[in-house]
C-alpha cells in the first residue's frame, strides 16, 4: 500500500505548497491593496496614532496633526477650516479622508514607498514615524477675497470661485458656498462626529461637495468665448468682421426662434463679431454656432479640456459639450449648444480653465494645487512642474479674442469686473436649467490681458436675492476683488 | 541492503533525548511568545509567567515522559512540533482576551479555559499511551467504532441536547458543557474504515471497467462509498456543516484508495465531491454565501465583515507582522478561534504564518512518514487516515481564512481555542506515536536466514 501512501504525500505537499503560495499573494503582493481599502480600521487606527504631515499655505499650516492625551495621542486640527474646506477635505475616523488628505494621504500619513527610508530610520531610532508636508499653490489674499465675495451674497449663497495662474496653471483661489468645518469630522468625540455627517449629509445645499471641481452646470454665455475662438480659429474671422445681430435667429420648418435676453436686438443685424461678444448676443452666437458645424465646436470644447477630468489633486468631473458624444444635434439645439445652453455643462474649475487658455496666448496649462512635497526631513520628494495640455487656439486668435474680452469688461456686459489701471478680460453668463429654478451667473475673466497672471471663474447657482441674478452683476465684483488680490 | 555478516535487522535510534532538546525549544517559544505579548502591551512581563510557564512546561514535560516510559521508539518530532503550535495558540488567544478586554467586549476570556483543555488533552494523550499498548487490538472493535461514530454525529440533531451555533447544529450541549462530537468521530471513523478496509480490500480491489486508462470499480462495489457520501451530505443536510463533511468524505476516499491502490476511486470520490458541492451551492444559501463571499467579498462587505477583516489583518502583517500584541487581531470576530491563523498572519506576519504552515505540513509529513514505515495494514491505513485529514482540515480551514478556497467552519488543530478540538488532536497525535513506537520497536525476537537478503520474518501479530 505504500505507493497511494506515496501519492497522496505528493497531495498533500501540494495543498501545503498552495496554502504557503496563497500566503504570500495575500500578505506580499496584496497587502498594499487590502491597507488602502476604505473601512480598514487597522490603517486608519495606525494613522491615526501617527503624526500626519502638514498641509500648508503661504508658509503657515492649514491642517497639522497636534498632540492630544488620548489613544491615538493626535488630532487633526484645521486652521482657517471653513475657507480652505474645499482644498483640504477632511480626515475623519469613521469616514475617511477627501479631498488632498484623500490625494496626498500616503506622503501625509508617511507610508510613501518614497518614505521607506525615513520609516526605517524611525524604526531604528524608535521615534514616532512621522508624516510628510504638502505645500499649497493658493493665494491666502485671493483664497480670502472669494470666500468673502460668495459669503458677502448671503448665507444661503450656492456658489463656487476658481482662480488659476494662466501661465503654469498653479490654483491661486478655489472656494465652495456653502462649506463645512473639517475640524468636525476630524473630532476624536466619535458620536459628535456621526451627527455632524449626518447633518452635513442631509442638508440639501450639499455642503461637502467641492462645487468648483464636482459641479456641471450649463455654462450660458461664458460658454461664447469658447463659441467664439472656434469661429476665430475655423471661420477665421476676424473682431470687426459682421455677424448676423437682430433680435431672433429662426431655423427653416421649425416654429422655435432663440432669441436675446431680455428682448434684445443687439443694436442691429449685422453687427460686429466684437459687438457680439460685448452685449452677449445669443443670435449671433446661436448663429456663429451653425456656420461652425457641431463638429468643430465639439472640438474646440475638448481642446479647452471639456472631456477630461481637469485636475488630478482632488475629486473632480469632467465637463461637456453633448451629454452623449456621439449625439447629433438639431439645427435649434447646436444654436443653443453655442451659448452654453443645452447639454452643455461645465464646472468652475473648467471655466477658469478656458479663460487662462485665451488669456496665455492659447496655451492651455493644467490645474494644479500642490506646489512642494515634502519629507518630515524637509527634503524635497516633489515639485510639479507646469505642465502644458495644449494649444486650443493659435496665440493671434488667441490674442484677437483676449482684445474682445478685455473690451466686453471695458464696454460690455462685464464692466463690474473693471480695475482701474489694468486690462481686464471677462464674460458673463446668465444660464438657465430648468424653468422652475433660478438661472445660475457665471463670470470668467483674466488679467493683467497683456502679461496674464490670473484667470478666474465664478459660479453662482442661488443666493437669496434669486430675482436679481445677472452674471456680470453678481460674478463681477467677486472676479474683480479675487483678481485685485492676486495682483496686489 | 546489508553489508555480509552483518545483521540485517534494522533497530532505529529512540532518539528520545533530541525530542527533548526540541521539546524544550517548543516551551521556550510559547513562554517567550507570552512574554512578548505582555511587553507588547504594556510594556512588561504577564504577571502570571512562572504560574502559567511553570504549568505548561510541566504538562509538556510531563508528556515527553510518558512517551519514554511508555512509547519509547516512536518518532521523536511529533510531540515538539504540537507542544510548539499549541503554546502559540494559548499565547494568541491570551492576547486576543487582553484585546478584547481593553475594547470592552462582553466575549472572553478564553485562555484560562483552553489552558486547562490543554492539560486535559495532554492527559488524555497520555492516557492514549497507557491504556492503548497495541493499536492492533483498536482493530477489533472496528464496527464499534463505526457505530460510535454514527451516534456522535447524530448526537447534535437531537433535541434537548443539540445546539446550534452561528448556522450550525454541531454542538451538543451537556449543563454547561458544549461539546462538538464531529472531532471525536473523526477519529472513531478513521479507525472504523481502517478496520473495515482491511477486511474488505481485496473484495473492493477486483477488477472493474477500464474506462479511458482509468480503471473504475465495479458497479456494486461503489456501495461503500456511496455510503461514505451520503453520511458526509447527510451532515451537510442536517447540520448546516460544510466543514466536517467535507472532511470526511475526503478522509473516507483517501483510506478507500489507499487501502485498494485504485487510483479510479479518487477519480469517483472526486466526481462525487462536484456533484455534492454543486447540490450544496443549489441547494443551501449558506453554502451559497459562502462561495460568493469568496469570488468577491467586498461585493457585500457587511455580510462578509469577517472574512474582510480578517483579509485586512493580514495585509496589515504584511512580511514581518505587527509583532507581538502590536497588531489588532481582536478586530476580527471569532479571531481566537476559526480565524486565529489569520491573527497570526497579522502579529507575526507571513513570515510567522508560514512557519506555522510549514510545521503542520511537518506534522503531516512525520504521520504519512509513520504510515509508510508501518508494517501492518491496519496501522497504515489508520496512519494514512489521520494524517491526510489533518492535513485536509488545515488546508481547508487555513484556506478559508487566507481566501484560497471558500470559508468553511473547521478548527485549525492545536490553535484554535476550543476543547474538543484540543483533546481529539492530542488523541490523534498519541495514536499516530502509537502506531509509530510499533513500528520502529524492534521485534523481540527476529531471527534471519542467513544469506538471502529478500527474505524475512516478520511478527503476524
Amino acid at each position: 500500500m505504500n505507493k497511494p501512501v506515496r501519492a497522496m504525500a505528493v497531495v498533500c505537499l501540494l495543498m501545503f505548497v498552495g496554502l504557503l503560495l496563497n500566503a504570500n499573494y495575500v500578505q506580499f503582493v496584496q497587502a498594499d491593496d487590502l491597507n488602502e481599502k476604505p473601512g480598514n480600521r487597522r490603517v486608519i487606527d495606525e494613522e491615526f496614532s501617527r503624526e500626519r504631515g502638514a498641509i500648508i499655505v503661504d508658509g503657515k499650516p492649514i491642517a497639522q496633526s497636534v498632540p492630544v492625551k488620548d489613544k491615538w495621542q493626535f488630532q487633526r486640527r484645521y486652521t482657517d477650516a471653513k475657507l480652505y474646506a474645499p482644498v483640504t477635505g477632511y480626515f475623519s475616523y469613521l469616514y475617511g479622508r477627501e479631498g488632498i488628505e484623500q490625494t496626498y494621504n500616503s506622503i501625509l500619513s508617511g507610508s510613501d514607498d518614497r518614505l521607506f527610508v525615513n520609516r526605517v530610520i524611525d524604526v531604528i531610532s524608535n521615534d514616532q514615524p512621522q508624516g510628510g508636508s504638502v505645500e499649497l499653490t493658493l493665494d491666502p489674499a485671493a483664497q480670502k477675497a472669494a470666500f468673502d465675495g460668495l459669503a458677502d451674497l448671503g448665507e444661503k449663497t450656492r456658489g463656487a470661485v476658481v482662480a488659476l495662474d494662466p501661465q503654469t496653471g498653479e490654483v491661486l483661489a478655489m472656494v465652495s458656498q456653502p462649506t463645512y468645518n473639517p475640524n468636525a469630522l476630524a473630532s476624536h468625540r466619535l458620536e459628535k462626529v456621526a451627527q455632524n455627517w449626518r447633518r452635513l449629509n442631509q442638508d440639501e445645499t450639499q455642503p461637502l461637495i467641492n462645487r468648483s471641481t464636482q459641479t456641471t452646470l450649463p455654462p450660458g454665455s461664458t460658454f461664447k468665448a469658447v463659441t467664439a475662438a472656434a469661429a476665430l480659429e475655423d471661420l477665421g474671422l476676424k473682431a470687426d468682421d459682421d455677424v448676423r445681430g437682430g433680435a431672433t435667429l429662426g431655423f427653416p420648418g421649425i416654429d422655435y426662434k432663440l432669441t436675446n435676453q431680455g428682448g434684445s436686438t443687439c443694436g442691429g443685424n449685422p453687427i460686429s463679431f466684437q459687438r457680439a461678444l460685448e452685449v452677449s448676443c445669443n443670435v449671433s452666437f446661436g448663429w456663429l454656432a451653425r456656420k461652425v458645424g457641431q463638429d468643430k465646436l465639439a472640438e474646440q470644447a475638448t481642446k479647452f479640456g471639456f472631456g477630461e477630468r481637469p485636475i488630478d489633486d482632488l475629486v473632480s468631473y469632467a465637463s461637456r459639450f453633448t451629454a452623449d458624444p456621439d449625439t447629433d444635434l438639431e439645427a435649434p439645439q447646436l444654436a443653443q449648444s453655442g451659448i452654453g445652453q443645452f447639454e452643455v455643462a461645465a464646472t468652475p474649475i473648467q471655466m477658469a480653465m478656458v479663460a487662462g487658455a485665451v488669456a496665455n496666448d492659447g496655451v492651455l496649462m493644467k490645474p494644479h494645487l500642490v506646489r512642494t512635497v515634502r519629507a518630515p526631513n524637509l527634503s524635497v520628494l516633489e515639485q510639479p512642474e507646469p505642465q502644458e495640455l495644449g494649444r486650443p487656439m493659435s496665440a493671434g486668435d488667441a490674442r484677437e479674442l483676449s482684445d474682445m474680452m478685455v473690451s466686453v469688461v471695458q464696454d460690455g456686459t462685464g464692466s463690474p469686473a473693471q480695475i482701474p489701471g489694468v486690462d481686464v478680460g471677462g464674460k458673463t453668463g446668465t444660464a438657465e436649467s430648468a424653468p422652475d429654478r433660478p438661472p445660475y451667473a457665471w463670470f470668467i475673466g483674466f488679467a493683467p490681458a497683456d502679461d496674464p497672471k490670473v484667470a478666474v471663474a465664478v459660479l453662482v447657482e442661488s443666493t437669496q436675492n434669486t430675482s436679481d441674478i445677472g452674471g456680470g452683476r453678481l460674478g463681477g465684483p467677486i472676479a474683480r476683488s479675487v483678481m485685485e488680490a492676486v495682483l496686489r | 541492503m546489508s553489508a555480509p555478516g552483518s545483521t540485517p535487522t534494522w533497530i532505529p535510534r529512540k532518539r528520545r533525548t533530541a525530542e527533548l532538546g526540541l521539546l524544550l525549544l517548543a516551551i521556550a517559544i510559547g513562554i517567550g511568545s507570552y512574554a512578548a505579548v505582555g511587553l507588547g502591551l504594556d510594556g512588561s512581563v504577564p504577571p502570571g509567567i512562572y504560574t502559567v510557564g511553570a504549568v505548561y512546561a510541566i504538562v509538556a514535560l510531563g508528556a515527553h515522559v510518558a512517551v519514554r516510559r511508555f512509547a519509547g521508539y516512536a518518532d521523536p518530532v511529533l510531540l515538539p512540533l504540537v507542544v510548539a503550535l499549541n503554546g502559540i495558540g494559548l499565547v494568541m488567544i491570551y492576547r486576543i482576551d487582553l484585546g478584547l478586554d481593553a475594547m470592552g467586549s462582553p466575549y472572553g476570556p478564553f485562555a484560562q479555559g483552553q489552558l486547562r483543555w490543554t492539560v486535559l488533552g495532554i492527559l488524555m494523550f497520555v492516557a492514549v499511551l497507557v491504556l492503548i499498548r497495541d493499536h492492533r487490538r483498536l482493530q477489533q472493535y472496528t464496527y464499534t467504532f463505526g457505530l460510535a461514530a454514527i451516534a456522535l454525529l447524530v448526537l447534535p440533531i437531537l433535541p434537548v441536547i443539540g445546539n446550534a451555533k452561528r448556522g450550525a447544529q454541531i454542538w451538543i450541549q451537556l449543563g454547561p458543557f458544549s461539546f462538538q462530537p464531529a472531532e471525536a468521530a473523526k477519529i472513531a471513523l478513521a479507525i472504523f474504515f481502517a478496520g473495515y478496509l482491511v477486511a474488505k480490500r481485496d473484495a473492493l480491489a477486483l477488477a472493474g471497467r477500464r474506462i479511458l486508462g482509468v480503471d473504475l470499480p465495479r458497479g456494486r462495489d461503489l456501495g461503500p462509498i456511496l455510503l461514505g457520501w451520503l453520511i458526509s451530505v447527510g451532515i451537510l443536510v442536517f447540520q448546516r456543516d460544510l466543514g466536517s463533511s467535507l472532511l470526511f468524505f475526503g478522509l473516507f476516499v483517501v483510506m478507500l484508495y489507499v487501502a485498494t491502490e485504485r487510483p479510479g476511486w479518487l477519480f469517483v470520490g472526486t466526481a462525487l465531491f462536484a456533484v455534492g458541492a454543486w447540490f450544496g451551492y443549489a441547494a443551501f444559501g449558506h453554502v451559497r454565501e459562502r462561495f460568493d463571499a469568496w469570488l468577491d467579498p467586498w461585493s457585500d462587505p457587511d455580510q462578509n465583515y469577517q472574512l474582510i477583516t480578517a483579509l485586512y489583518g493580514l495585509g496589515h502583517g504584511g512580511l514581518l507582522g505587527r509583532g507581538w500584541g502590536e497588531g489588532s487581531p481582536e478586530l476580527t470576530p471569532f479571531g481566537f478561534s476559526d480565524f486565529i491563523l489569520s491573527s497570526i498572519g497579522e502579529e507575526l506576519g507571513l513570515t510567522g504564518l508560514m512557519a506555522v504552515i510549514v510545521v503542520y505540513g511537518l506534522i503531516v509529513e512525520r504521520g504519512l512518514r509513520i504510515a509508510l514505515t508501518c508494517r501492518d495494514a491496519f496501522g497504515k491505513l489508520l496512519a494514512v487516515g489521520l494524517s491526510v485529514s489533518f492535513a485536509l482540515q488545515v488546508f481547508v480551514v487555513a484556506g478559508g481564512v487566507t481566501r484560497l478556497i471558500p470559508l468553511t467552519g473547521l478548527t485549525a488543530p492545536f490553535l484554535a481555542a476550543g476543547g474538543s478540538s484540543i483533546i481529539m488532536n492530542w488523541i490523534i497525535v498519541a495514536l499516530l506515536l502509537r502506531i509509530s513506537d510499533q513500528t520502529r520497536r524492534p521485534a523481540p525476537e527476529v531471527s534471519t536466514i542467513s544469506g538471502d537478503d529478500e527474505t524475512q520474518v516478520v511478527k503476524l501479530s
